[in-house]
């Protein structure tokens, strides 16, 4: 645990025990991921192979049409694919041929796996592979699942990036070098990008990368410092290639943002003087504007129904650095590892893991928290119970890392209280 | 396997969640994985519904499959039974359940429980939302009412009832619909007796054989049952969905013949002000707008009348994406001397509506998007919609208040069209002062558009024509109509590309004397008149034929 600067609560929550539930499960699949990860990688096209049902499911998570052709689309499967598996595959061809010949600005194709395609084991590795021959180079063909049977939410962006892994260059150095992984906001990693030249770091570079046709190298050299808590496949395989994984918190907050870039900056022997002056003034500012919010959010209760796996990450922070008393923080898989440094911090309270969405709600209303983090499909009916609620799906479609972000972070947990106080009807 | 990047419908299931969340006391139990409980945010967010729907989702994983999916049915039937004791209990599979095959229909009614459980199976490989919900309310009516003869309801000199049928969560107005189309009803001594699914219970199904006939008020949901109820139990059908003031002239005339009640002196004294509306002089420049209707097929064919015959306007194209309706629509579509556009596929319908260059496109939130991009004014008339278009206010789309609604909802937008065209116009006035407004320079409304470039600047053509909202209309269309009929994206070009003729001095002096809102437009489509003959100098004579060229 060296590296981290996050004051460790004495009776954290490293080893505390963990409600894990089986139930009914309220939380979109690893396809939505697409809907950040296309915005990121502006040369790359997500087609899911699945049903109608995935179509309209991205198109709900998406909420935004206003691209006439979105780079991702959906490969329909119809009553004559599920006759035969070699059909299913000709027609496969077929409709990448004519996706192709559409979008000849596209670099890199990724053929997304679905519950229906998994279910009937259309072999979608095999069909990258098959058409990245058949297209000579010309784009980069992979496969990876955004399956609802296989992944929940978030982890479609880790199964996405897993897939790059071996794609990436080899190092041509050992000399250190940071890669930052984890989907951020372009001007999040602009604002980190400053900082860490600040620091002197030399090469750093962010995975996903903003063009999936440059993609970042991996070696021996290569330090991984995860931006999001949901990448536990995408390190491993970052770690079998030489990388080594920094043990750090993750960046929200003042303290999580310090600790986070601390992590990087003794990593590469940064010296104290030149860390503390390079993030003096961000962290200054950070925390002033941060303050304004502290009155809204200090000594409410807070319930976090399971969606992105930011959970723990914001539960650290609304607590350590907003003064949040939390009821129960739930989230789909603790990954206790990849979450450790943030856990540490956590004052103790209920955690829960996987869901059993009716007896959980029955919690909830039970606890009446002044705000619950809940799913769009939980928060209308929530709110008409009395309850204020925020959409978790927000906190992963904004820029909620690093110091310039903290103040707006904590505004979104505000903003439902400050409405209620403002609402006389 | 069909390449989609937006859909128009939901698969099968969505459908069939539609007729649970309508209804109170049913409860759905749905064999699916846990993405597909994404499903509830379109009733919570888009019809801010305050309650869940009432589905129970298995969400299997695949650690699961292979092992006891089938067990997972069956706990999850008979927990939603004992937490929501409902009247009826739906069940069915999503696709990727669907593969799997556990029979979760059969498993469910196997478990005895003490109420109706009615199996549904809807491929989701073949079929969409809609029919979904047509074949779950079917299903769902025929269970509760069962075939059995029953007597027909004596009237007793009671007042005639009749049943509404086809009214769902998440379709288009419903809400506001159902009570219009009750004050009409009642305007003619009608009584409701059951609205279903909006609003039903199954008990209430069960009863659905004592009214005297069965109005359909959107046939893709309600077709197929008021056509069993028809067979089965000899229920008379009303058909004519009344969306517009003739449709409501003709719903009211079918339904007093099947119920034998004099409607003749509501159709004497239509109360919608539609018809003077339209009559006013205010409204003459609506005339032979060229408007591009797509939408599910009740409200385009409902439209397409609406849009001709009441408003004036010009029908330019005209289809659905429900293909279970494409002969009724390609029907209608006939009489405009249209040929239907059948298809579910977008890029198909925006390439369509661009290549008929509307100045109003009707349609669901898609060609909303469409016309967004072409620059071309927009008005939602069926699903699928968006959060805005379930607006608080009461804003049906039938009966003589709905005909109101139509009216506004598509004048609206035209007049929007035209406020801009007046600020870019009157931006060449040296009197406008650009930073007071509050668009700003360039109107404001070139928003951050992936693909910008495909724009056509076609908005300002579209405002141009004729204004009530301007003093000197009549100028307008005497200097204007005849020479901006031309697209003028075209003319920028040809203005750009070419070098250009000059202007001799009278013709410049004669185009000073055309208002300046028009002037521009004037100079393009006279220039690359004169462009397109080879005129090297303008003349007065050189505007006038160009004028005259470019008149209807
Ligand atoms: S962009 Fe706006 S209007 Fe269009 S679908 Fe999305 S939310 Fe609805
Ligand atoms: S859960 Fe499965 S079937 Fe449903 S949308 Fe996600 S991938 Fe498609």
């Amino acid at each position: 645990m060296t590296g981290t600067a996050l004051p460790v609560v004495e009776t954290g929550c490293t080893d505390a025990p963990v409600l894990k539930e089986r139930g009914q499960r309220e939380v979109f699949c690893g396809l939505t991921g697409i809907v950040w990860l296309h915005r990121k990688m502006q040369d790359a096209f997500f087609l899911v192979v699945g049903s109608r049902t995935c179509a309209h499911l991205l198109q709900s998570a998406a909420g935004v049409m206003i691209f006439a052709e979105p780079r991702f689309a959906t490969a329909i499967l119809g009553d004559r694919d599920l006759a035969g598996l070699a059909d299913c595959n000709d027609e496969l061809d077929r409709v990448v041929g004519e996706l192709l010949a559409r979008r000849p600005d596209i670099t890199t194709l990724f053929l997304v796996g679905s519950c229906p395609s998994e279910v009937i084991k259309l072999d979608l590795a095999k069909a990258a592979s098959r058409l990245s021959v058949a297209n000579q180079g010309r784009v980069r063909i992979l496969s990876y699942s955004g399956s609802g049977i296989e992944t929940t939410f978030t982890q479609g962006e880790d199964t996405c990036l897993r897939a790059l892994v071996p794609e990436l260059p080899a190092a041509t150095t050992d000399a250190p070098a940071l890669l930052v992984c984890g989907t951020l906001a372009d001007v999040v990693e602009d604002q980190f990008t400053r900082i860490f030249a600040e620091l002197g770091l030399g090469r750093v570079e962010f995975f996903p990368p903003r063009r999936a046709a440059s993609l970042p190298s991996v070696g021996p050299g290569t330090r991984i410092l995860l931006a999001q808590p949901f990448l536990n496949e995408t390190a491993r395989a970052l770690t079998a290639r030489g990388a080594t994984l920094l043990s750090a918190p993750y960046p929200l907050g003042v303290d999580g943002t310090t600790a986070w870039l601390r992590a990087a900056a003794d990593a590469f022997d940064v010296a104290p003087e030149r860390f503390a002056s390079a993030i003096a003034g961000p962290a200054q500012r950070a925390r002033t504007a941060l303050a304004r919010h502290r009155p809204t959010l200090e000594g409410r209760r807070l319930f976090f129904f399971p969606d992105s796996q930011l959970e723990i990450p914001l539960a650290r922070f609304l607590s350590a650095e907003c003064g949040v008393t939390l009821l129960e923080v739930g989230t789909p898989y603790l990954d206790r590892a990849l979450v450790a440094a943030d856990l540490a911090a956590l004052p103790p309270t209920q955690l829960s893991e996987g869901q059993d969405v009716e007896k959980q709600l029955d919690r909830c209303l039970a606890l009446q928290p002044d705000l619950t983090v809940c799913g769009l499909g939980l928060a209308n009916p929530l709110e008409a119970a009395g309850l204020r609620t925020k959409w978790s799906i927000e906190l992963v479609f904004s820029p909620i890392q690093g110091y310039d972000q903290a103040a707006d972070l904590a505004e979104l947990f505000a903003r439902p209280l400050h409405r209620i106080s403002r609402l006389k009807v | 396997m069909q390449l989609t990047l937006w859909t128009y419908e939901g698969p099968p299931h969505v459908g069939a969640m539609r007729i649970a969340t309508s209804m109170e006391g049913v409860h759905y139990v749905l064999h699916a994985p846990q993405g597909d409980t994404y499903a509830d945010l379109l009733f919570t967010m888009i019809e801010r519904r305050d309650a869940r729907p009432p589905v129970t989702y298995t969400t299997f994983q695949a650690r699961d499959l292979g092992g006891d999916t089938a067990n997972m049915v069956v706990t999850a039937v008979r927990e939603a039974y004992e937490r929501f004791r409902p009247q009826a209990l739906l069940v069915g599979e999503s696709c990727t359940a669907e593969l799997i095959q556990d029979q979760a229909g059969a498993l469910a009614v196997g478990m005895q429980l003490p109420v109706p459980v009615v199996p549904l199976e809807l491929p989701a490989y073949s079929k969409k939302e809609n029919w979904g919900a047509s074949e779950t309310l079917y299903h769902l009516v025929r269970a509760m009412v069962g075939s059995a003869a029953r007597p027909r309801p004596a009237r007793d000199g009671r007042r005639p009832r009749v049943n509404l049928l086809g009214p769902t969560s998440l379709g288009f107005r419903c809400r506001d619909d159902v009570r219009e189309v009750r004050e009409l009803l009642a305007s003619v001594g009608v009584d409701v007796h059951v609205v279903a699914p909006l609003g039903a219970t199954p008990e209430q199904l069960a009863t659905l054989t004592d009214a005297d006939a069965n109005v359909v008020l959107y046939p893709e949901i309600g077709q197929t049952t008021a056509g069993w109820l028809q067979r089965t139990h000899g229920m008379p059908v009303v058909r004519t969905v009344p969306i517009g003031v003739g449709a409501t002239r003709d719903f009211l005339a079918e339904l007093g013949a099947v119920l034998g009640v004099d409607v003749q002196p509501v159709l004497d004294r239509p109360a919608s002000r539609l018809p003077w509306y339209s009559r006013s002089v205010d409204s003459t420049y609506l005339t032979g707008k060229r408007v591009f209707i797509f939408a599910d097929a009740t409200h385009a064919i409902a439209a397409a009348r609406v849009a001709r015959d009441e408003l004036g306007f010009e029908v330019v194209g005209l289809g659905t994406y429900a293909r279970e309706m494409a002969r009724e629509v390609r029907e209608a579509a006939k009489g405009y001397g249209l040929e239907a556009l059948i298809s579910d596929d977008y890029l198909e319908v925006e390439r369509a509506i661009a290549a008929a260059a509307p100045e109003l496109v009707l349609g669901t939130q898609m060609e909303r998007h469409i016309a967004k991009r072409l620059h071309v004014p927009c008005a939602t008339i069926s699903g699928p919609f968006h959060v805005q278009d379930v607006p608080a206010r009461y804003s049906p789309q039938m009966g003589w208040e709905g005909a109101n609604v139509l009216f506004d909802a598509w004048v609206h937008p035209l007049m929007m069209g035209l406020e801009e065209h007046l600020i870019t116009m009157f931006s060449e006035d040296f009197e406008f002062d650009e930073t007071g407004s509050h668009l700003g320079k360039g109107g404001g409304r070139r928003q951050e558009q992936e693909g910008a470039a495909r724009q056509t600047p076609r908005a300002a053509a579209i405002g141009a024509s004729g204004s009530p909202a301007m003093p000197d209309a009549a100028v307008e269309d005497s200097a204007d109509a005849a020479l901006h009929q031309a697209d003028d994206a075209a003319a920028t070009a040809v203005a750009v590309a070419v070098a250009g003729p000059s202007w001799s001095a009278d013709g410049e002096r004669e185009l000073k004397k055309i208002p300046f809102f028009v002037r521009k437009k004037a100079r393009l489509n006279t220039e690359r008149f004169a462009a397109d003959r080879g005129i090297v100098t303008i003349t007065v004579d050189t505007l006038y034929e160009a004028k005259a060229h470019y008149g209807k």
